[in-house]
């Protein structure tokens, strides 16, 4: 919907009145929150005034508010707004999507070089990686098959416990714990996701946002077997093809810089860890970007765009479901045990919502459906926080405004290059059934 | 007999609270089809505006105790719902009409959001709120035990009934009820005869905040604590309650909240503490399992 050419004059009274509004608005919010504040007193609490800010504070949005709305009148008079204006952002996420082979390759290859420059790059590197690996598993559950899963950190968490307790109790190697973390997860998501598939939408949300909830608590509590709060630690690291990354071998055995006759380095053990999750992670992609040509992967996506026409052709939607759920979670507990060995510590803080949240909002912040999306919303999500370690306490602030910038600018997600093919109007509109909800390749 | 009384009046009590808050949940969920993560934020917000007016106002000499109560009240609610509409205005009203996860997320933001605001402005540590309201009603005695009622929890289920037959009478017969359905049902043929949609959906984030205000207000006096990180728990079981009565029907939200006060009142009582919270969550499970839509709610159609 084109808004009309405004000829007319800027209308004072009228800017007034919005700026009014907004600064009315911004004081009501700040006086009892950012005015007062409760200060502890001996014993008891009692409170400090601090009109000063509040005062501030509104004069500033009230100002900015009029320039704002100056500046979004002129704006108008001068051209025309489209309707869909061809940002820089929509043409770059084009440009990756039909280019994205030799993206990737060009990503690829820079990923490998990553270690070249310093330890702590490698270490944030590793960071993103363990949670592309994770994006793009839950990328299969929300993105492919369109169900919304809000617990997905507990088969994350299934799988890192899956480790600590077979490495510490029964001496596995880290090596025979993957792909039993895999498979335990994978088990987990379909005994979970038997008898909840067949709720829709928002019911299935809220039942895996409860089990990601009993699967924290009955680790936080079930204390005899996971160490409850104090988690499970010692948990062995990974080794190069059993040679140890260690300063000193246990007798009988080499160290890996005894083998390769190297000066014994603890970068190394950081380096391996980062080339591993990269090649997990690589294999996760290659996985899924077959499994989408393959039969089910597009039955996965059929079911998300219309579960009845599915039915009608002969897709048993229950089947469809529990196996895009199994393969998510198989992702995210291959991911679990590498955390877990990469860290050597777990507890059940590490699974907790905020987790969940933050792997949806990059498959979200991607653009569902999309790989590449997935990698540079990792990237945002990942290093966001981490530069903004120089705010302080403002860090996560800063955070869930930034989650909600992004989501305002770029609403299909950061790489979402296709728009929905049949549009009614900006605003209200609201597309039958999913053709809106999805238009990713 | 008695413990298990008393277990039921401490129940009640806080599925109250809960069904308060859900039906924010609810009616948001009618409306536009969303899950407000952020509600639950709402709500602790309004706990920590409580206990600030409740502080100035007792440091400006407003002492006899119902009007301080009733105060407190109109106060909290009055600026809670400041903060349900800018939640709305700033992060949901912009994404109507796109995808249906992107609201979701910019929620999620919003709650970080919040959460994080919360613990800047007021500090991270633990508010208490001297009691305000002592004593109670002594039902009877059996065998040493007593039960008892106390006033805070009267004013509590009171408060709450009669929210709850105030906010279904404006639903069933106000123009801002009826335009509410109206929306609940077709927002683009509402739109066509003369609905403003945007402040319908607006007033019932309001409506939504201002509920879950009082919750607020109540906890705090229930309780006597406070911290930045009470939104997520409550709102979670707020959601729970919606969705286990049938998300978008109101007196589902508030059967929900009961039940869900019930199973956690008598879990404490009679099995282990610490599991209560996978009790809720194991019964909405069940319950979801044989009635797809909740308790109360409507069997949606699929059209094709």
């Amino acid at each position: 919907m084109a808004s009309e050419i405004r000829t007319d004059r800027i209308s004072i009274p009228a800017l007034a009145r919005e700026a009014i509004f907004t600064a009315a608005v911004v004081l009501a919010l700040a006086v009892p929150l950012i005015g007062i504040q409760i200060i502890d007193v001996g014993g008891g609490i009692s409170y400090v005034t601090h009109f000063d800010r509040v005062a501030y504070g509104t004069v500033a949005v009230f100002l900015g508010r009029l320039a704002l709305g100056s500046f979004i009148r002129l704006h108008q008079q001068r051209r025309i707004r489209t309707d869909d204006p061809a940002g820089w952002m929509t043409r770059l996420g084009t440009i990756i999507s039909t280019h994205a082979k030799p993206i990737g390759i060009a990503g690829i290859c820079l990923a490998i070089l990553l270690p070249f420059s310093n330890n702590y790059y490698v270490d944030l590197g590793t960071t993103v990686l363990i949670y592309i690996m994770l994006g793009w598993g839950l990328n299969v559950v929300v993105g492919l098959a369109g169900l919304l899963d809000l617990g997905y950190v507990a088969f994350y968490g299934v799988g890192a416990y899956t480790v600590g307790l077979l490495a510490t109790n029964f001496g596995f190697s880290f090596w025979t714990c993957v792909p039993l973390a895999g498979l335990f997860a994978a088990t987990f998501g379909i005994v979970l996701g038997f008898p909840v598939l067949r709720l829709r939408g928002d019911y299935l949300a809220i039942v895996t946002l409860g089990f990601g909830e009993i699967i924290r608590i009955v680790l936080l509590n079930w204390a005899s077997v996971t160490g409850g709060p104090n988690g499970i630690g010692g948990i062995p690291r990974p080794s190069f093809f059993g040679l140890p990354f260690a300063r000193t071998a246990p007798p009988g055995q080499m160290t890996f810089a005894q083998f390769f006759h190297l000066d014994y380095s603890p970068e190394h053990r950081i380096v391996f860890q980062y080339y591993l999750i990269l090649a997990l992670a690589l294999i996760t992609n290659l996985f899924i970007s077959r499994l989408r040509k393959l039969p089910i992967g597009r039955a996965w996506e059929a079911l998300r765009e219309d579960e009845v026409a599915c039915r009608a052709v002969g897709i048993n939607p229950t089947s469809i479901k529990l196996s895009a759920f199994a393969i998510g979670a198989m992702f995210a507990g291959i991911a679990g045990s590498f955390f877990a060995a990469r860290q050597g510590f777990i507890s059940p803080e590490s699974f907790n919502f905020t987790e969940s949240a933050t792997i949806l909002a990059i498959v979200v912040l991607g653009g569902m459906g999309s790989q590449m999306g997935v990698v540079l919303a990792a990237l945002v999500m990942v290093v966001l926080p981490e530069l903004g370690r120089s705010f302080a306490e403002y860090r996560m602030l800063l955070f869930g405004a930034a989650m909600i910038g992004i989501m305002l600018w770029r609403p299909g997600g950061l790489l979402r290059h296709r728009i929905p093919s049949i549009r009614l109007h900006r605003g209200t509109a609201e597309l039958p059934g999913k053709i809106a909800e999805e238009a990713a390749p | 007999m008695a413990y298990f009384l008393q277990q039921l009046i401490n129940g009640i009590t806080l599925g109250a609270i809960y069904g308060l808050i859900a039906i924010g949940y609810t009616m948001v969920y009618g409306i536009v089809r969303m899950i407000n993560f952020a509600h639950g934020e709402i709500y602790m917000v309004a706990a920590f505006i409580s206990i600030i007016s409740y502080m100035v106002l007792t440091s400006i000499g407003v002492l006899a105790l119902p009007l301080q109560l009733a105060a407190v009240l109109v106060l909290v609610v009055a600026f809670t719902s400041v903060y349900g509409w800018s939640v709305e205005r700033i992060a949901y009203r912009p994404l109507r009409g796109s995808t249906k996860l992107a609201p979701l997320i910019s929620a999620i933001g919003m709650s970080i959001f919040l959460q994080n605001f919360v613990q800047i402005t007021q500090g991270a540590r633990v508010r208490p709120m001297q009691a305000v309201l002592r004593g109670g009603i002594t039902l009877f005695e059996h065998n040493g035990f007593a039960v008892q009622i106390s006033w805070l929890q009267i004013i509590i289920i009171v408060l709450t009934a009669v929210l709850m037959a105030v906010f279904s009478a404006i639903i069933a017969a106000t123009p801002l009820g009826r335009a509410q359905r109206a929306c609940e049902q077709d927002r683009d043929m509402a739109a066509l005869l003369g609905v403003n949609v945007d402040r319908t959906i607006s007033m019932t984030f309001v409506m939504g905040a201002a509920l879950a205000a009082v919750a607020g207000v109540m906890v705090t006096m229930y309780y006597g604590v406070v911290d930045f990180f009470i939104g997520f728990l409550a709102g979670m079981k707020a959601f729970t309650a919606a969705v286990l009565g049938g998300i978008g029907s109101l007196p589902g939200a508030m059967l929900g909240g009961v039940l869900i006060g019930l199973i956690e009142a008598f879990w404490s009582a009679y099995f282990n503490i610490q599991y209560k919270d996978v009790a809720v969550f194991g019964i909405l499970v069940i319950v979801l399992i044989f009635r797809p839509t909740g308790l109360l709610g409507r069997k949606e159609l699929e059209k094709v």
